[in-house]
């Protein structure tokens, strides 16, 4: 049986299609995946993300914790700012990646993946337990992402208590309005926010978003939309035994100061420079469509596709795919017995509605 | 629920047939298949003048999601395809039946229509899947 969110019958009312993700029963699409896709681009779209991880942290050590335990430097942040890290374990590999937020003083929220729920928590109450911590999960909180170009003047809408809290939110950063938090992040692409809130007030919250013509889009959508915008994702284009160096998050590791021993540093510090792949967009020649596991053939060796889609914005179809380090601009991809050319690319194909390569 | 019209006939493989005023072989996904699926994007057709047997891989659908192999219901040779699925895939999901139609057969033995499920088979077939 999967877990249901708060949510779960306002999906069915709104025509969701559920299936079953990672335990959670979740609407795939609410009739199409691909115009909720363009309703995110153009417009504004709503995802139920209330079956992600929250943890808070806080605690005396809570910055000295999170600095050890992260690839990223939590020292980087001022208050109410995020930032996206991996965690890695001792050999450099990627027990999952997540956002951090540093709320004030002691205060620290970490909002995880859903997959790695148990394996992340067992994890950092493992770590947690050489400082002085406290470790929560928010079970009791349920989380929207409200997305799309005209997300916040639509949200502004609402109340004037959300009119005020957006007025001046830069993006990674959030505001807490008592129990809540609104976080300007996403994983779509587009301007937008994460909207953190107690999961007994989100049956409301969320009727009143769809009355501002923000429209329920599912995790189909969301795919499609991480992958044009050339964000990873976990389990599929990297794992444990992937390293941050090898799936294009070289840049969220903070290597100094260099005194900062954060786990799996000393196995990073060994790969960094001569790491033999690389994680890359490809961009298909022809019709078709990319999909995770096609083999990638290239003149210094075979790669793999690790997410691959149609675009439903640039129309062809497009992939992330680690390959090896020194493969030029073009490639092969086997795409059930045909070799298709497909260009290589910068991993990122869409930006705030618009296309980002060639 | 889905729809299963009648008077078509019907594959295991969730392919319809109907046969026109011509004696033509129309070819089609079912409702179901279309849902299943989900957003069509990219559909390969047969050639035209192509011979196909009964069972025969006849093209391939391919949605956001998955891409399906579509075979040939009966045996004939292909006498036109949907070109209009080149610019709109998405018409197969819209009207399955009708505008999504995928190619056209002349049929080699109308003797094998009667080895395809009716519509009612075809409903108990999904219902037991």
């Amino acid at each position: 049986m999967s877990d249901k969110t708060p949510l779960y019958q306002a999906h069915i009312n709104a025509g969701g299609k559920i299936v079953d993700f990672s335990g959670w029963a979740l609407p795939i699409h609410y009739g199409s995946q691909v115009d909720e896709h363009h309703q995110v681009r153009q417009d504004a779209g709503v995802f139920d993300v209330s079956h992600m991880t929250i943890l808070d942290i806080d605690g005396s050590q809570s910055k000295s914790f999170l600095q050890h335990l992260l690839a990223n430097d939590v020292d980087k942040l001022v208050p109410y700012q995020a930032l996206y890290s991996a965690m890695c374990n001792d050999h450099g590999g990627v027990i999952d990646d997540l956002i951090a937020y540093w709320l004030d003083g002691d205060r620290y929220r970490l909002v995880v993946n859903a997959a790695t729920r148990d394996k992340d928590i067992a994890w950092i109450d493992a770590k947690a337990s050489a400082f002085d911590v406290e470790v929560e999960e928010r079970s009791d909180l349920a989380m929207l992402a409200i997305q799309g170009p005209h997300a916040l003047e639509k949200l502004a809408n609402i109340s004037q208590e959300i009119k005020g809290a957006l007025v001046d939110l830069k993006a990674f950063f959030a505001v807490e309005l008592g129990h809540w938090m609104i976080a300007r992040t996403g994983y779509t692409g587009e301007d937008g926010v994460e909207v953190m809130l107690p999961a007994k007030e989100v049956v409301a919250f969320f009727e009143k978003v769809l009355a501002q013509g923000i429209k329920p889009c599912g995790l189909g959508a969301r795919d499609t939309l991480r992958l044009e915008a050339g964000m990873n994702l976990y389990g599929t284009d990297m794992d444990e035994d992937v390293s941050p160096l090898a799936a294009n998050m070289a840049w969220t590791i903070a290597w100094t100061p260099e005194d900062r021993i954060f786990i799996g540093r000393e196995a990073l510090e060994v790969q960094r420079g001569c790491t033999k792949e690389k994680l890359v967009g490809l961009v298909l020649q022809g019709k078709g469509v990319l999909r995770h596991g096609q083999r990638v053939i290239t003149p210094e060796g075979d790669g793999i596709i690790t997410s691959g889609t149609f675009s439903p914005t640039l129309k062809v179809g497009v992939g992330l795919a680690r390959v090896p380090k020194n493969t030029g601009q073009t490639c092969e991809v086997d795409i059930r017995g045909k070799l298709l050319p497909a260009k290589v690319v910068k991993p990122c194909f869409v930006r705030h509605g618009k296309r980002v390569v060639e | 629920m889905s729809e299963i019209p009648s008077e078509l006939r019907y594959l295991s493989t969730h392919e319809w047939v109907r046969i026109d005023e011509n004696g033509d072989a129309i070819v089609g996904i079912t409702d179901h298949a279309q849902q299943a699926l989900g957003d069509m994007v990219f559909i390969e057709l047969p050639e035209v003048g192509s011979e196909l047997a009964a069972g025969d891989e006849a093209g391939v659908v391919e949605s956001v999601k998955a891409a399906s192999d579509i075979y040939s219901p009966i045996s004939g040779e292909v006498i036109a395809v949907n070109e209009a699925l080149e610019d709109a895939p998405e018409t197969v999901n819209n009207d399955p039946y009708t505008d999504g139609w995928l190619f056209k057969l002349s049929p080699r033995d109308e003797g094998e229509l009667e080895e395809l499920l009716d519509s009612d088979a075809y409903a108990e077939k999904l219902e037991d899947a």
